[in-house]
């Protein structure tokens, strides 16, 4: 009796880039204990448009393979046809969730290539919102991730109090997500009259609702025994991926770029950063939780005295830089975002890299997930904290 | 109207055309009551979750389930190419079957059911369980994965509960044959009147035996309905829609319409099991007439109390003219349940005499209809109220707890039960 073999496959991805051999000429077709589906880019819980092929042994995950891509816009490609100026607000639409430290990555990154230094003022009004802006990133991901899980109220509650944060946003500067609130050089905007006031009442708002959060997850069976264990991923292996961000953290790894190599006013304030132990989601979920109290504490030193004086350097009209390049990172509420820009000497840049962490945690699904089961893909997807629009730029 | 005096059911008695009545007024109802199931879970879980949920159609969204129901009526129905037709189209016929046809032998009074069989309980816990059968046929006939991972997380997860649902079933059951006549029963009406003539609920029984069966039960009704935390084969995050998927419109609806009845099926076997059934709260302590009236304004009272709450909605609703009609539609539902209360309130006082008269036989159907009812909603609040707090579990740990924890609990209650049972008597 001959058992059919699998067709050639009309798409060449699933033929040639996969890894996973999907099907050989000595491995039959019709194997009664695998099956492949498409996880997305349609579906609930991959996160905007991410495509992952699950081969699966009943609910057990053999192997996983991602498809990127679907949201892709050429955003680095872009920048070659804009001066530096124009490109500022496209740096926003990539971590749509966090344009606040887009736009800063890259308001740093060129300012280090013109050689200027953004005043005193300017760099604590950056750190108040980009650390508003992590809060604001941490909130969302973890009404998502919880919802993944199938805790379908956190969600409702994070998205309530991030509201607040985006208010703020647009008092400052009109937007509230993609903000383009700073310029190269400083800020765009004063504060608003009562700006400070303002984020003073935020700092008492959140922690009784951080505690509220926990309430309904950390102590939750269920939630324990969905994180606990799930995803794993030694430091070792997260750091061979170049996984950061509180993915790496939550694995020991006590790496954050805020303190390894301060910039903005980070040098000026004090804080902690949390590691987790095991390296599992719900340390990854500690740790994030961690974070966004530590921000809170952050932006408690920092809005107390911002310094007087101007918020914009002096900054050339038409900006050309030298010939050079220029590699400047940010520890964004991902992981480490960094800038890679090269200078022709024209108003243009020659080539902008960006190097996003969305794309380089995504790298880890595979090993995190293997050997789990189908749910667990889900959690781990959510655990990554990954914006498809900072994926595929 | 011969039959209307009669203390049997309607099956017992042999009477067609009652049970027939009896049969539309239960399909009915339940039927209304899902649709009000769903706008109050709607209601309820935004209420969670700091938001408003429907408010545009009708005042406060009432007749939110009304336009859903019209919209999936109208909506094309789409069968897959694929797919196989005829499982395609039989599979949600045989879950609601399955759900509806376990209201015959549901006891809302002595004498306010379908039919009372001396295999009751076994009766529903079968037929129940068939509706697996239905999730099973969609899943394969969609020819889809989701829905065939679906379908297959949901027959395993009924098979691994029915267990542990069943020995718990049994240990209630077990309490039955301590009556005086020393014989229990599965007949759902007289496990209520065992506990009537012991004077306990068994949720009370031996405590805490009869409460650890009763959770275990509550527990394994949660799964067996698929419902939060507990809903795998739907599980929205990862399967997108679970077993239906591929369904849509009026064939979906279909399946919301089983589901909804089977969560209020299983959880009048619970109140029938544990909770008493149909019997008001103290029916032998508080005998005295005086007593009995004063419990039987209870359903007046519920029925007033939401006219109040619904006076009250007209009253707050911004002036804003956009909200005139829906005020005016408020204050007119509110006046059709004050009118509803004010009629209980006349049957309960025409017929407080404990008489044969139709009033007062109208008066204790009532009654036991409503304290069954109330009962059976609770456990519909409940379940809500796991949908909003918990996340879901995963594959393999439902399984660890339905064999691993479940199972040897209720085993082990059930010994226990059999021991002291003996002992006692």
């Amino acid at each position: 009796m001959s058992v059919p073999t699998k067709p050639e496959p009309a798409n060449a991805l699933t033929n040639e880039v996969s890894n996973l051999d999907l099907a050989t000429s000595e491995k039959p077709y019709l194997d009664s204990n695998e099956l492949v589906i498409n996880m997305g880019p349609q579906h609930p819980a991959t996160h905007g448009v991410l495509r992952v092929i699950l081969k699966l042994d009943g609910e057990k995950v053999l192997g996983t393979e991602c498809v990127i891509g679907y949201l892709h816009r050429g955003v680095e490609k872009i920048a070659e046809n804009r001066t530096y100026t124009m490109f500022n607000p496209y740096v926003d639409r990539m971590d749509y969730v966090a344009a606040v430290s887009n736009g800063l990555g890259y308001c740093e990154a060129v300012e280090k290539l013109l050689n200027v230094e953004a005043p005193p003022r300017a760099k604590y009004i950056r750190v108040i919102l980009t650390e508003l802006n992590r809060i604001a990133s941490h909130q969302l991901w973890l009404g998502t991730h919880a919802l993944d899980i199938g805790a379908m109220t956190p969600l409702f509650y994070t998205f309530r109090d991030r509201e607040e944060i985006l208010k703020i946003f647009e008092k400052y500067c009109g937007a509230r997500l993609t903000t383009h609130a700073f310029r190269i050089g400083g800020c765009q905007y004063e504060t608003y009259a009562g700006f400070e006031k303002e984020v003073e009442n935020y700092l008492a708002f959140l922690p009784p609702k951080i505690d509220e959060y926990e309430a309904l997850l950390t102590g939750n069976r269920i939630w324990l025994e969905r994180t606990k264990n799930v995803g794993v991923i030694s430091a070792a292996d997260a750091i061979a991926l170049g996984v950061t961000g509180p993915v790496l953290r939550a694995s020991g790894v006590k790496w954050d770029l805020r303190k390894a190599q301060p910039y903005a006013a980070y040098s000026d304030f004090d804080f902690e950063i949390p590691t987790g132990k095991n390296g599992d989601t719900f340390d990854r979920y500690m740790v994030r939780m961690v974070e966004m109290r530590q921000s809170l504490r952050i932006i408690e030193q920092a809005v107390g005295r911002i310094p007087e004086g101007p918020i914009m350097a002096k900054v050339p009209k038409v900006i050309k830089p030298a010939v050079g390049e220029i590699y400047h990172s940010i520890e964004a509420p991902k992981g480490e975002l960094g800038y890679f820009i090269v200078s022709d000497g024209s108003t243009q840049p020659y080539r902008v890299r960006v190097r996003p962490p969305s794309f380089v945690n995504l790298q880890a699904l595979d090993i995190m997930v293997r050997g789990m089961l189908v749910a667990d893909v889900v959690a781990v997807i959510g655990t990554l904290d990954i914006v498809l629009g900072e994926v595929d730029r | 109207m011969s039959y209307f005096g009669s203390q049997l059911s309607p099956g017992v008695a042999g009477n067609q055309l009652w049970a027939l009545i009896y049969i539309s007024i239960i399909f009915a109802g339940v039927s209304v009551a899902v649709m009000a199931m769903n706008w109050l879970e709607r209601k309820a879980l935004a209420h969670f979750q700091v938001r408003l949920g429907p408010m545009r159609v009708g005042p406060h969204g009432l007749l939110q389930p009304i336009a859903d129901a019209l919209k999936l009526l109208l909506k094309e129905d789409i069968i897959p190419a694929e797919a196989d037709q005829f499982v395609f189209w039989i599979a949600p016929l045989i879950g609601l079957l399955a759900s509806f046809t376990v209201y015959t032998v549901v006891p809302f009074g002595p004498s306010q059911a379908v039919s009372d069989m001396n295999i009751g309980i076994l009766f529903m816990l079968g037929v129940s369980s068939l509706g697996v059968l239905g999730i099973v046929m969609a899943g394969w006939a969609s020819n889809s994965h989701y829905p065939l991972i679906g379908a297959l997380r949901s027959s395993a997860q009924m098979v691994s509960y029915e267990v542990a649902m069943g020995l718990a079933v049994v240990s209630a059951i077990l309490m039955t044959s301590l009556n005086e006549s020393g014989t229990g029963t599965l007949s759902m009406i007289e496990i209520v009147r065992a506990q009537q003539q012991q004077g306990i609920w068994f949720i009370f029984k031996f405590f805490p035996l009869g409460l650890i069966a009763f959770v275990i039960f509550a527990i394994a009704m949660v799964a067996e309905t698929n419902r939060a935390p507990f809903d795998l084969a739907e599980a929205e995050s990862e399967l997108t829609a679970g077993f239906h998927t591929e369904y849509s419109g009026l064939r979906w609806s279909l399946f919301m319409l089983a589901e909804y009845a089977a969560m209020i099926a299983v959880s009048s076997i619970a109140v029938t099991l544990w909770l008493g059934g149909w019997m008001r709260p103290f029916p032998n302590a508080l005998s005295a007439p005086a007593w009995e009236f004063l419990f039987s304004l209870f359903p007046a009272l519920t029925f007033g109390g939401l006219a109040g709450i619904g006076f009250l909605g007209a009253a707050r609703m911004p002036s804003h003219s956009f909200f005139k009609i829906q005020r005016a539609g408020l204050a007119v539902f509110a006046a059709l349940l004050g009118l509803l209360a004010l009629l209980l309130l006349v049957i309960a006082i025409a017929g407080r005499n404990a008489d044969n008269s139709i009033a007062a036989r109208f008066r204790e159907g009532i009654d036991y209809v409503y304290w069954f009812v109330l009962k059976v909603a609770v456990f519909m609040y409940l379940f809500i109220w796991y949908r909003a707090t918990w996340p879901r579990y995963r594959f393999d740990q439902l399984m660890k707890i339905g064999w691993k924890v479940m199972l040897p609990i209720s085993l082990g209650v059930l010994i226990v039960t059999a021991i002291v049972g003996v002992i006692v008597k």
